[in-house]
């Protein structure tokens, strides 16, 4: 596939509507500046400004005023069963487009439903905004009916919050709040609305409505540029170095920078590790690809960053499922680190060379400071570290031992099987434990905006309704989620949302009748002391739930039934489709290096001998 | 008068003063930000600036430079933050305001009032048995002040955490430029 077209049909960077919706000829979308209109109204257009198409969201009490206008509007309203599944499909609509995911709740326990949205955003930098409805203004602090401060809890978990005191704030305030959400380190952006300000029957809603060209914040620089001199040593520095590796991080996608990484790369014939952030940022079947690093990643990739020296940090942030115990990590690399946010720089190591900046610029200037200072030409001969690489993934490759007749099915044979027959383009969203880490390792991720998946937080229950919020901003895609049974217990009611609303996800549950990593935990570091943690396969029936929930439901138990559960499923496109796949409970995820310990102490899987190690 | 040296400063001790666009919950943001990370905030200090639209908070921590810095990019990134200055202490000018209600029967009141006269206090209100004075200057004039006081007995005590502005750099006129 041309290197063009392969980055082509990525989504466009997070782009300010250019189009003017008054064409539309509504009365509602005619930006006439000064008119007087309700909060309520206002607060709509003001989404409809910013090009909002699709609002998640479940109404309520406190925010009825705001879903009233959405009748006459022509943003597209998903109604979801659970707050979560609001915020979730936000972030996958975010993940999938780069375009920022909207959801709309009311006040208490709607807006406490979706924090974990919202921290979920926050620790993977997805640009989200939410919308949560409020008690009156001055029933603020009176213990009022679903009362809660929304604005007080979310402080921690949101890039910046709103609560919004006069409707004539209302179009600023929104505004802000999408420019917070899509620059700089992307995040999410709370804006807590009180009732009687967006309600037509209470003056205080009253407003003359504007729509500001300008943001206004005097405490919000983001960085863009690199430090030019900063950009020159680091560039020297990958001219000098003889075991380099780039390390990807999530911020590569974020910055739009999948198509810069590979230029350098190809330029200077680094390898490249993507980390669970990062799938898909550089092509799985790159000849530079060496994959996921970190607690599960593949023996090379965690290898080669150990014995580099001189680790190139892309909108990485040293997570320590990455570094493992950290003053054990890459102990003779030089680093340069380049992230959007200064704080990252040194926060976990100290780099050698920081560069704050957006990871595409930055890119871009290190490859015109390569050429200035000579070119790839001047680079030492690293033919042996390259070898060392080969050698490496030839004598550990991913393995697992296949079913035997009559076996329970193997896990990673159902996710190379849905790999190989899925589009290239595929978009999969995973939940979050030991099937999430297969997903990471088997598939073959080729193209960026590809992978949805909750890496910091670790939320689980993330894959159903994120992958509901990925199809609807890609609907020209085939989306799959892979989740686990204990996952999908979490948030599967979001699947009766997508056959409502005819949003044709396919979901993959491997059913090993387990909270699977921890059980993996607990037969490795407490002595197979399996405390709490039996799920059963049967309990609940997943094909009738799933039917219930007005899905195709299937069942998986033997390998050759997989391909053809798949082939049906890939056919199915009027409504969602589940695949219980029954899976081998006793299967671990490897290689593994435990919590805390050095990236030197890999186990990989007991099939490579020396028990694992 | 003479400023003895701080007593509670040490390497640990680092003043920060931050710049902060005046609306509501933006202090919640600041000191939440130092209790997420553990740290103590040792003394505290917010009011408007010259400028309406902005306050200034002085912050004195104790910690070791290495996570300062952590929190003061952290800082830095909270949207109303505008600014942000690191004060070593010996770089800084610091006040504080004392207000304390002392212990003050016939028999001493001589004596204290006196003492008030010495750290050039002021006496604000005169009762039976107790005086109420107010003390401004250094941290450590202050804790001084504190401590002879005490044996005379404190009945309330409040001090405003410090305020402090960096030192005015000092430069010797060259000959070329023209008198101010």
């Amino acid at each position: 596939m041309q290197f063009s077209d392969r980055y082509g049909s990525a989504p466009s960077a997070i782009a300010r509507p250019t189009t003017d919706r008054s064409s539309e000829g509504t009365e509602m979308t005619t930006p006439s500046s000064g008119r007087r209109m309700d909060g309520g109204r206002a607060l709509i257009k003001a989404l409809e400004m910013e090009g909002v198409e699709t609002i998640f969201g479940l109404p309520g009490g406190a925010i009825l005023p705001v879903y009233d206008p959405i009748i006459d509007s022509p943003i597209r309203h998903i109604l979801v069963r659970h707050e979560q599944g609001a915020g979730h499909m936000a972030e996958g609509f975010a993940h999938a487009t780069g375009r920022p995911g909207v959801a709309m709740v009311t006040s208490g326990p709607a807006a406490t439903n979706i924090v974990t949205p919202l921290c979920d955003a926050y620790m993977d930098s997805v640009p989200i905004v939410v919308i949560t409805g409020q008690v009156p203004y001055a029933a603020i602090g009176t213990d009022a009916f679903q009362e809660c401060d929304t604005t007080g809890i979310t402080m921690p978990v949101t890039k910046h919050n709103f609560l919004i005191s006069d409707a004539q704030d209302i179009p600023r305030i929104i505004r802000e709040a999408f420019h917070i959400a899509t620059t700089g380190r992307p995040g999410p952006v709370l804006v807590d609305v009180p009732k009687d300000i967006v309600d037509p029957k209470n003056p205080r809603s009253a407003m003359d409505w504007y729509w500001p060209e300008e943001v206004d914040l005097p405490g919000y620089r983001p960085v863009t540029a690199g430090d030019p001199e900063a950009i020159r040593r680091a560039a020297e520095l990958i001219l000098a170095a003889e075991r380099p590796v780039i390390y990807a991080g999530g911020g590569i996608l974020k910055a739009r920078a999948a198509e810069v990484l590979r230029e350098l790369a190809e330029l200077t014939g680094i390898h490249v590790v993507t980390t669970l952030m990062a799938r898909g940022a550089f092509p799985d079947d790159h000849p530079l690809a060496l994959g996921m690093p970190g607690m599960h990643g593949n023996y090379t990739a965690v290898t080669s960053m150990q014995r580099s020296d001189l680790l190139i940090a892309l909108g990485s942030r040293f997570d320590d499922r990455v570094t493992g115990k950290v003053p054990a990590f890459a102990p003779e690399a030089k680093i340069i680190h380049v992230d959007i946010d200064p704080a990252e720089l040194g926060k976990v190591r100290r780099p050698d060379v920081g560069i704050a900046g957006d990871a595409r610029l930055v890119i871009e200037a290190l490859i015109e400071a390569i050429g200035e200072l000579g070119g790839p030409s001047r680079q030492p001969d690293r033919r042996a570290w390259g070898e060392q690489i080969r050698e490496w993934q030839q004598r550990y490759p991913l393995t697992y031992q296949p079913s035997e007749p009559g076996e329970a099915l193997k896990p990673q044979f159902v996710l190379e099987t849905l790999r190989d027959n899925t589009p290239d383009d595929c978009i999969v969203a995973s939940g979050v434990g030991q099937h999430q880490m297969w997903t990471s390792q088997y598939w073959k991720f080729n193209h960026p905006y590809t992978w949805v998946n909750s890496g910091g937080l670790g939320t689980m229950g993330f894959a159903v309704p994120a992958a509901i919020g990925a199809k609807v901003g890609r609907p020209d895609r085939m989306v799959w989620a892979v989740d686990g049974d204990g996952c999908f217990q979490m948030t599967a009611q979001e699947l009766v949302t997508a056959a409502s609303e005819r949003i044709p996800v396919k979901v993959a549950i491997l059913n090993n009748a387990y909270l699977g990593m921890v059980r993996q935990w607990q037969e490795m570091f407490y002595e197979e002391r399996y405390s709490e943690v039996y799920l059963s396969p049967d309990l609940p029936d997943y094909k009738m739930w799933a039917e219930a929930m007005g899905c195709i439901g299937m069942r998986v138990e033997s390998p050759e039934e997989v391909l053809p559960a798949i082939e049906k499923a890939n056919e199915i496109d009027d409504r969602p489709v589940v695949i219980e796949f029954r899976t081998d409970s006793r299967e671990k995820v490897y290689p593994m290096v435990p919590a805390g310990l050095s990236n030197d102490e890999i186990i990989v899987d007991p099939a490579h001998g020396e028990g694992g190690h | 008068m003479n400023v003895a040296p701080d007593r509670g400063a040490s390497a640990k001790h680092h003043i920060l003063t931050v710049l902060v666009e005046n609306k509501p919950g933006v202090l919640t943001r600041v000191a939440g930000l130092f209790a997420r990370r553990g740290f103590n905030i040792y003394s505290l200090a917010v009011a408007p600036t010259e400028d309406d639209r902005f306050s200034r908070i002085t912050i004195v921590v104790d910690v070791e430079s290495a996570p300062l810095e952590q929190i003061i990019k952290q800082l830095d990134k909270l949207i109303n933050v505008v600014k942000i200055d690191e004060l070593a202490p010996g770089e800084a000018v610091e006040r504080e305001l004392l207000l304390a209600t002392v212990a003050a029967p016939p028999e001493v009141r001589g004596q204290v009032i006196e003492l008030v006269g010495v750290f050039e206090g002021r006496i604000l209100s005169v009762g039976w048995r107790e005086l109420t004075v107010s003390l401004e200057g250094s941290p450590s004039k202050l804790d001084d002040f504190e401590e002879l006081i005490g044996n005379y007995g404190i009945v309330a005590l409040q001090r405003t955490g410090r305020v402090a502005l960096p030192k005015l750099e000092r430069r010797t006129p060259d000959i070329e430029d023209p008198p101010a």
